[in-house]
């Protein structure tokens, strides 16, 4: 982990391939601060640091992912018996709520970190285990305090949000998540195996297609299985038509925030368009069901590639209709415009993923950096902007609809022939596999472990609201509360997701 | 301006003519129709494969409260005795018994009584507490409101707070962070209330069935007045039950 001094001592691997866990070099949990040290100056992405076994934390695990060479690599450090750590936070600020986590589901002590409180128990939620921890507090002549939540006013999942205000302008917001706690993790790892798929589904509903297709892509990595091209076409078609449906209903709820209704009109329905075509394939609105491990379950006939690609020219010019009514529209471009904003170098540092990392000018899309599936042989241009405010996430969303869109077509016009799935194969045993999925949000994580006996017995999954709902925090310092609804919307991060 | 009007133009009329027949993709999974007859002695192939073991045999009955509508049990079973792709999108029950379906014709939502009706049968205003909902059931709800839809023109509404609503709309699992909350919304909606439970999560746990940190869906000191199955249901299931619930289906 030493840079190119001990490259020998890096255990590096492709995403959606598996690797043997005693092939995963160990080191003195002294040196992992020099590690993240190391990795951040190399511009690695944080993967996940978390405890390398569940149940006794007693060596922390270190996932990296370098978009330079396309290659993700593991270490593992030795916390020698201790209950504590010094915490790498404030060398890799990217490390601060995997590290709270850590500390919440072991009680193991990453020392040092900023603000140790727990991520998804409190003690204000009745939880008598977790430790209790304050609200950041501002004081102070005119200083005000404003708390919304769980339960938010609208359809909307539940989560606290408390500003520390002066006059209208903001100082501060804490988000407090964990109201949405399932216990998802659980659920990967015991009862049949279409319970796991099914609740693999359900970590966030309306990525549905993305969290199945890490967590199949895990699973296809420990038994080694390849699978069939055109699954991975159908595949690819599934994840990118529920990318442009969440981004088309999302550019219309922005409209719908700055009081634009005929923007909200058309990108809404346009939205349903798309999850109809998801439906026409899968059976359902969201792409559940279409999923297996080895495969897909359900075939796109010439037919249906027909209608698909018949009703894509019907919506295409609708859509560039509404893009250019909106973004031409001065009271929509004036809210958008500033709101917002985040500058690059907290993007990178805090390791902030998808959209919202890329309206910051961070190229970072796992279907550029670590492609698997159709995403090998199909190459889909990054989308930048530079501003980092709701403008640039829009202007970001709406320019992936576009480019998601021609991967559609050419998907569509050109799917390799051959079988649905593959049949299911014994797993690799005491192996560790890890899947990177750019779902719409950005970077899913799935990381999935195997026993002796080849059996999954632990099954990690990092949402990408995991690592970006910090990014909605910090964008609406200096802004006015009132400005909050837009800002939120312009990220729409899953609670579910974080909370699992 | 006349940008505006072009692209209003191009859109058409976007909004469902509702009640009426509705044109669903073929593949599309709604209410199945189960065939017990054809079920051979002994085969338990589709109850074998259920995620949420919603499936009983001899005789076959699907619990369409546990039911996540994926396909395994069809996809399983030899002889076609369930069917999920008829097209009925009707499924909404009044009594948590009516959803175990099993080949007699489905006990869909009646109506409310004459009182209720008169008070919530023009105008109805609902409060919708997400409870672990994954976001699937949360979408489709809020796609009840867009053009497509339309659920305003029925006289019914979404609102803020439970204090300007005459009911709770509820979905998920019901996590043990959000009871205290659940439970509070329900008791600062005025009496008389409604509750209608969306989603598989909120009627029985659904996928996080029998996990600790859930409580398999809405606790029994909150008395249910309509169930709506599915994962998540259909916008139409959604705007289906609804106005069964207000007589006007």
């Amino acid at each position: 982990m030493q840079g190119g001094a001990e490259p020998a001592a890096e255990c590096a691997f492709a995403n959606g391939t598996a690797v043997q866990l005693d092939s995963i070099p160990g080191f003195p949990v002294s040196a992992l601060g020099e590690a993240a040290r190391a990795a951040r100056e190399q511009g690695r992405a944080l993967v996940a640091l978390m405890p390398l076994r569940e149940g006794a934390c007693d060596h922390l695990l270190l996932l990296l992912a370098d978009s330079a060479t396309g290659r993700l690599s593991a270490s593992s450090f030795d916390l020698g018996g201790a209950n504590e750590f010094p915490s790498v936070t404030q060398a890799w600020p990217a490390a601060h709520l995997f590290e709270r986590e850590i500390f919440e589901t072991s009680g193991v002590t990453p020392v040092g970190h900023p603000w140790l409180k727990p991520v998804r128990r409190h003690a204000e939620l009745g939880d008598a285990g977790a430790p209790p921890h304050p609200f950041l507090r501002a004081q102070g002549e005119g200083v005000h305090e404003v708390a919304v939540g769980p339960i938010h006013a609208g359809v909307i999942e539940p989560g606290h949000f408390r500003f520390q205000c002066s006059g209208e302008e903001v100082l501060h917001l804490e988000i407090q998540l964990g109201y949405q706690y399932r216990g998802a993790e659980q659920r990967l790892v015991s009862g049949k195996p279409a319970s796991r798929l099914v609740a693999a589904e359900s970590i966030a509903g309306d990525t549905a297609v993305g969290h199945a297709l890490a967590y199949c892509t895990a699973l296809e990595a420990l038994s080694g299985a390849k699978v069939p091209l055109r699954a991975q076409s159908i595949r690819g078609v599934a994840l990118e038509l529920e990318r442009i449906a969440n981004h088309a209903g999302d550019l219309g709820a922005l409209c719908n925030d700055v009081g634009y209704v005929p923007g909200a009109a058309l990108f809404g329905r346009m939205r349903g368009d798309f999850l109809n075509l998801l439906t026409e394939i899968s059976g359902n609105r969201f792409g559940r069901g279409l999923l297996v491990p080895g495969g897909v379950r359900f075939e796109v006939t010439p037919e249906l590639q027909a209608r698909m690609l018949n009703a894509l020219d019907e919506v295409e010019p609708r859509l560039h209709a509404a893009e250019r009514l909106v973004f031409s529209t001065p009271s929509v471009v004036s809210r958008f415009e500033g709101a917002g904003a985040i500058e690059r170098a907290r993007a990178e540092e805090l390791g902030f993923v998808g959209p919202t990392a890329r309206a910051c000018g961070v190229p970072r899309d796992a279907r550029a950096d670590h492609p698997v599936g159709a995403f090998q042989f199909a190459h889909v241009p990054v989308a930048v902007a530079e501003d980092g405010d709701v403008m640039a996430r829009a202007t970001v969303r709406w320019l992936e609809i576009v480019r998601s869109l021609r991967f559609l077509r050419d998907q569509l016009s050109r799917l390799p022939a051959g079988p649905l799935r593959k049949d299911p194969v014994a797993l690799r045993a005491s192996s560790m596999a890890v899947a990177l999925i750019e779902g719409w949000r950005g970077a899913i994580a799935h990381v999935a472990f195997t026993d002796e006996a080849g059996q999954v017995a632990r099954h990690r999954v990092i949402d990408p609201s995991f690592r970006n709902w910090l990014a909605l925090a910090l964008c609406v310092r200096g802004g006015q509360v009132s400005d909050f609804p837009l800002c939120n919307k312009s990220f729409n991060l899953s609670y579910a997701g974080h909370d699992l | 301006m006349l940008r505006l009007f072009k692209s209003r133009l191009m859109q058409g009329r976007p909004t469902l003519d509702f009640p009426g027949p509705q044109s669903l993709p073929e593949r599309f999974r709604g209410r199945p129709e189960v065939k017990p007859g054809l079920c051979k002695e002994g085969c338990r192939a589709c109850a074998d494969v259920c995620p949420t073991e919603a499936i009983q045999i001899a005789p076959l009955r699907v619990d369409l409260g546990r039911c996540l509508f994926c396909a395994e049990c069809a996809e399983a079973c030899p002889e076609k005795a369930i069917d999920f792709t008829a097209g009925h999108f009707e499924q909404s029950f009044r009594k948590r018994e009516d959803l175990i379906v099993d080949g007699a014709e489905a006990k869909l939502a009646g109506a409310l009584d004459e009182r209720m009706r008169s008070l919530f049968g023009r105008s109805l205003r609902l409060r919708h507490v997400a409870a672990g909902d994954c976001s699937g059931c949360a979408a489709e709800l809020t796609a009840l409101s867009n053009v497509v839809f339309d659920l305003g023109r029925f006289g019914v509404q979404f609102v803020a707070s439970p204090r300007h609503a005459d009911g709770l709309v509820i979905s998920g699992p019901v996590t043990a962070n959000m009871r205290e909350a659940l439970r509070l919304a329900w008791e600062a909606t005025p009496a008389p209330k409604l509750v209608v439970a969306v989603g598989a999560c909120a009627i029985s746990g659904g996928p996080f069935r029998d996990l600790p940190a859930q409580s398999n869906g809405v606790s029994p000191e909150i008395p249910v007045d309509l169930y709506v199955a599915g994962c998540p249901p259909h916008p139409l299931t959604l705007l289906d039950g609804l106005l069964r619930l207000l007589g006007r289906i």
